[in-house]
């Protein structure tokens, strides 16, 4: 029976380790080719070891960009992405927690009316209202502009949904217990909620900083200006070439770019994200 | 120091219910003021009123020579401790403690002399800078404690702080509560349900049921002479038996001015003897023992009147159907199944009016 227990975790990790392989293969094929000679890609007989174009690659891609339509150094572009993913996890978190606040703790005319509104725009997103919203944004003047790429991503219900559920666990007695030690609701919440909801607001960076960053279709409908581009919208760009060869390495350096800024917040954030996740003592 | 003087308070919620219908209590300065009731009575909710957590939607509390029907509950000087503690998770015992105090402006040289004096009457000197989480319910309850006593408040609310503890740590903080509020004396109103933590803390009981207050005084003195069937049964473990005075044989012992009048005898189970013989205008009835219950100094006999039981069961209220509980000094007992003798004398007999409402001397 022993070994069969043995045998068994051995398939197991077999075909864990096939699944990590598949995932991983695509991402090591990137970080490869962004190593290599272009003419070597173009002509198909790219080695699975890295080239010798390391450094070369990538301070073309980060401070120059590419020769063909889009010259627009990667690092601008991360830049903006970065900008935009923080505007919007920062934008979002900041809006969702005080309206949560407001609808779990103060009685007001019409509060659930207007909760339930909140609730609807989460079955419409960018992409569903995507004509009104160009509209609003062309008539502000926010086109090509961080404002934006980011306001109307941050108006969305999920977080608050989520702060209202936190709130709604946390003891009716804490509240009470300020209102004695002399707390007003201001106090309340800065003093008290706001630290209770540090781990749901790691988790909540986390998702929103990644989905901010991975935004495509909006950052390509706003902006023209190429000192404007988002990471995500400038590998799109950079494939696409009328009249010379796709420059393959800046390419996949420019993906590989594009995976570390998420990765790094997952790695940094890792266990403040799990605790917001499972974490159920007050 | 301040008094705290109910005037007839009530509490009727929106939906039109009377959770609260006309209290009237008066707790003098240092008094130690104990709410008890079942569950469901209105006395957390006659404290939270107190506390200024609840509107007060008729009548008029007072703290101190002052109507505080208006105030927020952080002018009001009161401090509280609640039943599940209300500890800020995320602050350590020390600021747990001075927060109250900083929020009042206070110096921070002043509130770390009165966190260390608390602290040290508390016995929690060496877990100022731990979190709640790192402390055990004890120490949780204490740390309570101290947040109301760094405050110097004129009045002291307890929510039931000890129903989280267990059994013997519920008995040590009860005798700790008593001794700390003698030596602060301060005011204080404390709301239970467990009529031994009632009868062992209060300076003055109030015993209520139903939004209502059944009788308010001196521990003993309720103890002695409940003043319903309510409280009579309420107070006192194991409660006191309740019977029906109807049947002939229970008249015809009760002879004399007010007996005829009452419906409802009440005998203590402490109060009953052993013995064929009937005292002197007292009760002696039949029994056949049904249980024996030995806990050591004493032992409860649980016997039951079968013959009149078609009586009582006639009788409205909450009369036991024909058991009757006896409680004896040591372990000496009769046999199950044993037909016995129990008798009681005339100035232990608590006599009510039939609906239970009044009580009669006998």
């Amino acid at each position: 029976m022993v070994e069969e227990e043995g045998f068994r975790r051995y398939v197991a990790h077999i075909i864990l380790w096939i699944g990590i392989a598949i995932v991983a293969f695509p991402v090591y094929i990137a970080i490869i080719a962004s190593t290599q000679d272009n003419a070597l890609i173009a002509n198909g007989q790219m080695s699975l070891l890295p080239g010798g174009h390391f450094f070369e690659t990538y301070y073309q891609t980060i401070f120059v960009g590419t020769s063909g339509s889009t010259r627009e150094p990667v690092g601008n572009m991360m830049l903006n992405s970065l900008v935009m993913a923080l505007l919007i996890a920062v934008g979002k978190i900041a809006i969702s927690i005080i309206s949560a606040y407001a609808i779990v703790y103060f009685r007001f005319p019409l509060r659930m009316p207007i909760f339930w509104i909140i609730f609807i725009t989460l079955m419409l997103p960018v992409e569903v209202r995507i004509y009104p919203t160009y509209k609003i944004v062309a008539d502000l003047h926010m086109l090509d502009s961080y404002a934006g790429l980011a306001l109307p991503l941050i108006a969305s219900a999920t977080a608050t949904l989520l702060f209202r559920q936190f709130f709604m666990t946390v003891p009716d007695e804490l509240l009470e217990a300020s209102r004695i030690d002399g707390a007003g609701p201001l106090r309340f919440f800065w003093d008290t909620l706001l630290p209770l909801s540090r781990t749901n607001m790691a988790a909540l960076f986390v998702i929103l900083f990644i989905l901010g960053w991975n935004q495509y279709l909006w950052p390509l409908l706003i902006t023209t200006r190429d000192d404007m581009q988002t990471i995500q919208v400038g590998i799109r760009k950079m494939i696409t070439t009328t009249d010379a060869l796709t420059e393959w390495p800046i390419v996949m350096a420019t993906a590989v770019l594009a995976m570390l800024p998420p990765v790094f917040v997952v790695v940094v954030m890792q266990k403040l994200f799990v605790r917001g996740l499972v974490e159920t003592e007050k | 120091m301040a008094n705290v003087t109910l005037r007839n308070v009530r509490k009727t919620y929106p939906g039109g219910f009377e959770a609260i219908k006309g209290v009237n209590v008066d707790v003098g300065d240092g008094q130690f003021c104990v709410l008890v009731g079942p569950s469901g009575c209105g006395k957390s909710t006659l404290l939270r009123m107190v506390a200024g957590l609840e509107t007060v939607t008729g009548g008029e509390i007072d703290i101190g020579g002052r109507i505080v029907n208006q105030i927020e509950p952080a002018d009001r000087d009161i401090a509280m401790v609640f039943q599940n503690y209300a500890l800020y998770p995320h602050m350590s015992v020390y600021n747990n403690m001075a927060y109250g105090l900083r929020n009042r402006g206070m110096a921070e040289a002043e509130i770390k002399t009165r966190v260390e004096e608390a602290a040290r009457v508390l016995e929690l000197t060496s877990m100022l800078e731990r979190k709640p989480r790192q402390l055990s319910g004890g120490q949780r309850q204490r740390v309570a404690m101290g947040r109301a006593i760094v405050r110097q408040p004129k009045v002291f609310l307890f929510d039931e702080p000890l129903s989280n503890l267990d059994a013997k740590l519920r008995i040590a903080m009860r005798v700790e509560i008593r001794k700390l509020q003698r030596r602060l004396n301060t005011t204080s109103i404390y709301v239970t349900h467990d009529q031994l933590e009632a009868m062992t803390l209060a300076d003055i009981l109030v015993v209520m049921n139903g939004g209502q207050v059944e009788q308010v005084g001196n521990p003993l003195a309720i103890y002695e002479k409940p003043a319903t069937t309510f409280v009579a049964s309420f107070i006192g473990a194991p409660p006191m038996n309740l019977m029906a005075t109807r049947p002939e044989e229970i008249r015809s012992q009760l002879a004399g001015s007010n007996a005829a009048d009452a419906g409802i005898l009440g005998i203590r189970p402490e109060d009953f003897v052993i013995t064929d013989q009937t005292p002197a205008g007292g009760v002696a009835l039949p029994l056949t023992v049904e249980a024996i219950e030995r806990v050591g100094a004493e032992t409860f006999v649980y016997g039951s009147r079968e013959q009149e039981e078609q009586h009582v069961a006639a009788t409205p209220g909450e009369l036991p159907p024909g058991e009757i509980i006896v409680r004896i000094p040591g372990t000496e007992a009769p046999a199950i199944g044993a037909k016995i003798r129990v008798a009681a004398v005339r100035a232990k007999l608590h006599l009510f009016s039939a609906d239970g409402r009044t009580r009669l001397e006998a």
